[in-house]
């Protein structure tokens, strides 16, 4: 019980700490040697190729993957209550579930197993699902939504977990522009509010005008920082040529001994 | 004849009736349940293939002490748990995923299964282990099913929420508690426990039919899954019944009779359900505006 009942973490206090990191699968790194800070207030795009180890850098911030070497430390959150978006493809949205009682597992922390959803829980969820748009959608079942209005209940969802630190994978993906436009409002609210805020991103007009931090990654970290020095055409250029390479005999890798 | 004696004097005048019909019902309020969450797991062939892989554990209690009830009861718990286990831990610990794993392990367990039966016992007892002796019912055996429906409500009622999470949204459950494994298996326990109280009363065969088809029927006429777990409740109960019945005044055995009136019921339902079915979608309905 103690990660649930943990006391709140403050704003302004939740970081990802990177410490020469390799992430990745089955011995196979995804990215490499990442070293770096996600730092406490923060609101950081992360850019690369498909392929690049985006969403597994997300994944181990997380803790659903351990690092092959190095280390990921998160301060100022307890690991259960980040708040993650990952692709929308693990959600079954066949399952005939009202959307407020999807909503509402954005409460677990509070309500938890058994505890039960009194008034002001209810009017959280409906205020949750009024800021993203879907008012008096409490009953229509997931199964009946959109793609887009999927994603806004998810949102509604993670407003609910109101956690220091948020993670989003691909959010907008396979959704138009006025809601877009919306959930982003959503995350510079966040950013205000001065949680710490990490999205995977593709659209970089969006990055520049709504992110001012960047990370570029192609498999390693290419640049880290202030999102006008790390979009640029050089740096950009070497995230095209990454290698998206799979060799079952590929040497161990020697950067840790040079490291050390 | 009058409706007294067409539904209510087979069971007030035979005892045996009135066990058939209790053990029945019982066995409805659990397996009603547990079937609507398989069928929206997507593992409605899961209860077919546990069905068949408590057979070995039936078929060993069989050969250490014959036609034993609480033997065959224990072997049977016994080898569904294990195969549960075991399909669970290698789908998660290989890339085989757990629709592959239950089927190697219960095609495994099966074949031994009948093994063991052929070994020792005629087939006669194989028809008897496979399709059950619901006119038979000791009082052990009603004992143990209503032990088992309490067990499978009482837990469902604890581990609903973490149960419904994990099946829409096991990453998320993942990242806010450690529960998603625990639940899964206390889930894959029930199962195991209803079909092994069924296959006394129904066989190990039949026993999947009062679990799925009123499952299958209710999501043609519910949306949220409490208003579907009741509504299988009822058509497993109405089935058990009428099943009963129509085995007593048309001469005909028994567990598969409950099992073709479950099956009726289906049909009626994707015929008529509101949610889908065939007649509400091809009536011709103005729509509305929003």
């Amino acid at each position: 019980m103690s990660a649930l009942e943990s006391p709140r973490a403050r704003p302004y206090s939740a970081a990802v700490t990177f410490t020469n990191a390799t992430i990745g699968y089955d011995r196979h790194p995804a990215v490499h040697h990442v070293e770096g800070r996600f730092a406490p207030g923060s609101l950081t795009a992360v850019v690369g190729p498909n392929g690049a180890g985006k969403s597994t850098l997300l994944k181990a911030a997380v803790g659903a993957l351990r690092p092959l070497g190095g280390k990921v430390s998160v301060e100022g959150c307890p690991r259960r209550r980040i708040a993650y978006l990952p692709q929308q493809s693990e959600i079954d949205r066949s399952f005939p579930i009202p959307v407020f009682d999807f909503v509402g597992m954005g409460l677990w922390r509070s309500v938890g197993l058994f505890g039960g959803f009194d008034r002001t829980a209810d009017e959280r969820i409906a205020g949750a699902l009024a800021t993203v748009g879907l008012a008096g959608f409490e009953r229509r079942t997931l199964d009946t939504l959109s793609g887009g209005q999927v994603q806004r209940v998810l949102f509604a969802r993670l407003l609910l977990q109101d956690s220091p630190l948020i993670l989003l994978d691909e959010p907008f993906t396979a959704v138009d522009e006025r809601t877009v436009e919306e959930l982003l409002h959503l995350v510079t609210d966040w950013h205000a509010e001065g949680r710490t805020v990490v999205a995977v991103l593709h659209d970089r007009e969006q990055v520049r005008h709504h992110f001012p931090q960047t990370l570029l990654i192609a498999r390693h970290v290419i640049a880290w920082g202030e999102t006008a020095s790390v979009l640029t055409a050089s740096n950009l250029r070497a995230a095209r040529s990454m290698e998206e390479a799979w060799d079952d005999h590929a040497p161990v890798c020697s950067v840790d001994e040079v490291h050390a | 004849m009058t409706a007294y004696d067409l539904l209510i004097a087979p069971f007030a005048d035979f005892a045996f009736m009135r066990r058939a019909l209790t053990g029945s019902l019982v066995l409805a309020v659990g397996a009603a349940p547990v079937g609507v969450f398989l069928l929206l797991r997507r593992m409605s062939l899961m209860g077919d293939a546990m069905a068949h892989a408590i057979l070995p554990g039936a078929a060993i209690g069989f050969l250490i002490s014959g036609l034993d009830l609480f033997a065959m009861t224990v072997g049977g718990i016994g080898a569904g748990l294990l195969v549960a286990v075991l399909s669970g831990l290698v789908a998660r610990t290989t890339v085989l995923r757990e629709d592959a794993t239950l089927a190697t392990f219960y095609l495994i367990s099966l074949a031994l299964g009948v093994l063991i039966v052929s070994w020792k016992g005629s087939s006669v007892d194989l028809m008897h282990v496979l399709f059950g002796t619901v006119l038979a019912l000791d009082d052990a055996a009603l004992q143990f099913i209503a032990l088992v429906s309490s067990a499978t409500v009482l837990t469902l009622a604890l581990v609903w929420r973490p149960l419904v999470i994990e099946c829409v949204d096991s990453a998320f459950l993942r990242v806010v508690s450690g529960t998603g494994a625990t639940v899964h298996l206390v889930f894959m326990v029930l199962v195991v426990l209803n079909l092994v109280a069924g296959f006394q009363a129904l066989g190990t065969l039949l026993s999947v039919g009062i679990m799925m088809l009123p499952a299958a029927s209710s999501r043609l006429w519910a949306r949220e899954i409490g208003a579907m777990s009741v509504i299988s409740l009822v058509i497993a109960v109405l089935s058990s019944a009428i099943g009963l019945l129509l085995s007593y005044h048309l001469n005909l055995p028994s567990g598969p009779a409950i099992i073709l009136v479950a099956g009726g019921f289906y049909i009626v339902s994707l015929l008529a359900g509101p949610v889908g079915g065939v007649i509400p979608r091809s009536l011709p309905r103005a729509h509305r505006t929003a």
